[in-house]
């Protein structure tokens, strides 16, 4: 077997286990008055092993870390839907604030382009934050699961264009000067872009921000498609300028977490710290495995766990 | 042959991922740092480690109400406690796209881009507001 074949069994050798436990106690009462009998030690160690799972598994996918975290803990480990998006929204903004500072240096994300952009996902992301506080778990619940599937819908079906056609950048655009050049290595040249449609795109990000604050969900998953088949930039710089977006938009929504009381150290750190090593050895993988293997295996799972999100937030009104 | 001297990001963007860079860093070396305090308790945690696995399966509302501990910016009196040490670093991660911004407004007025200037400082008192904790949620 080759390297990476090993490596992929030793690593569902991992997870297995892990999801098969978490369901058992997923399934205990939600309110311990007593100590549950494990070492302090032994939930955060799950969660950082689990965590450096979804980190190599999120690289060779191509999906952010936030979007597998929130549903697969949520949905498998007995912790409470609302500290894991106070978790999940440290998790993506960590990987989004370690990424930032390259891709903006090498121009792949656009300061221009994600300012405007920022400013109406945060805003929203607050609002989404609040709602999703404020809401009865099992209403959250559900519209986690239906929001998953989803994505796995999008994440299936959504095509790419790697240079977009954009005959004539729209006013808001022109007025914005968000246009820009970026080196291309495959092409060896230089590219110029610009974009269309912004007013749509500007409005599409006030779903994506209370989306993202509401579950505490990364936001790639629907910036990339918006930034790149509605407003028309490349591929490769929404892919940058949606990563450091992430930084932005969940900077906004963890305040609200935090200041709500729903971070937890204990958590955070170790899955934090878990998916960063992961997606450290993920990035190493990459060149050794099949991602549309991996993609089709991730799918499936985040699937599983959106499934396993509606039933728990249906069964709380049955 | 291509030109890959072209400038490929703004004086900005420069200076942006230059603190965000930084920030990172110093945020991330803290959590580790903070938590490996807070792990072999060397400071005495609020919540003794073995009973927070009790609270992290209750909804927030309820673990603030049971667990004593105080939302907000609460924590900031509370250093001394080995848990309540980790928000230090957590804020600090959560804070530093707002340097980043203030950061990059007084280039912004230089070039007479005054749009962007408008929109950086509109996303700083976003994220101020955000921060302060004046928004509340109304709870489950």
């Amino acid at each position: 077997m080759s390297l990476a074949g090993r490596v992929m069994v030793l690593l569902l050798a991992f997870t297995v286990p892990l999801a098969l436990m978490g369901v058992a106690f997923a399934e205990e009462p939600v309110s311990m008055p007593e100590n549950s009998g494990h070492a302090w030690w032994f939930w955060p160690l799950v969660l950082f092993i689990l965590c450096f799972v979804l980190g190599v598994f999120a690289v060779l996918a191509g999906v952010g870390g936030g979007v597998l975290f929130v549903p697969i803990v949520s949905g498998f480990l007995p912790f409470h839907l609302d500290f894991v998006r106070g978790a999940g929204l440290i998790v993506a903004l960590a990987g989004a604030l370690a990424a930032g500072p390259g891709l903006l240096r090498k121009g792949m994300a656009d300061l221009r382009l994600a300012l405007p952009v920022a400013l109406i996902a945060s805003s929203c992301a607050i609002v989404g934050a609040m709602m999703g506080l404020a809401l009865p778990t099992a209403v959250i619940q559900t519209l986690l699961g239906a929001t998953i599937c989803g994505i796995v819908i999008i994440m299936m079906k959504a095509k790419k264009s790697e240079y977009p056609e954009v005959k004539e950048p729209d006013k808001l655009s022109q007025t914005l000067r968000i246009m820009g050049v970026y080196y291309e290595p495959t092409r060896k040249e230089n590219i110029n872009w610009q974009i269309h449609r912004t007013p749509v795109g500007l409005a599409l990000f006030v779903v994506i921000g209370v989306m993202a604050g509401m579950f505490g969900l990364g936001a790639g998953w629907a910036n990339v498609p918006v930034l790149n088949l509605v407003m028309g930039a490349p591929i490769k710089i929404s892919v940058a300028t949606s990563k450091f977006l992430l930084s932005i938009t969940d900077t906004s929504a963890a305040w609200i977490y935090l200041n709500n009381g729903a971070v937890l150290p204990l958590m955070v750190v170790p899955s934090v710290v878990g998916i960063m090593l992961g997606s450290f050895v993920g990035v190493r993988l990459l060149a050794i495995t099949k991602p549309a293997v991996i993609r089709i295996l991730v799918i499936v799972v985040l699937g599983l766990a959106g499934l396993k999100a509606l039933q728990k937030g249906l069964s709380s009104f049955m | 042959m291509a030109d890959q001297s072209t400038p490929q990001a703004t004086e900005e963007q420069i200076l942006y991922a230059k603190l965000l860079n930084g920030g990172m860093l110093v945020g991330l070396l803290g959590l580790i740092v903070t938590f490996a305090i807070y792990g072999t308790g060397i400071l005495k945690p609020k919540i003794p480690l073995e009973q927070v696995q009790n609270y992290w399966v209750m909804p927030v509302n309820e673990y603030l109400e049971k667990s004593g501990v105080h939302a907000g910016w609460a924590w900031i009196t509370n250093l001394n406690y080995g848990d309540m040490l980790n928000f230090l670093p957590i804020a600090l991660l959560s804070a530093i796209t707002i340097l980043c911004y203030v950061a990059i407004i007084p280039g912004l007025l230089r070039k007479g881009d005054r749009i962007y200037a408008v929109l950086a400082v509109i996303e700083v008192l976003v994220l101020v507001l955000a921060a302060s904790g004046i928004l509340g949620s109304g709870g489950h």
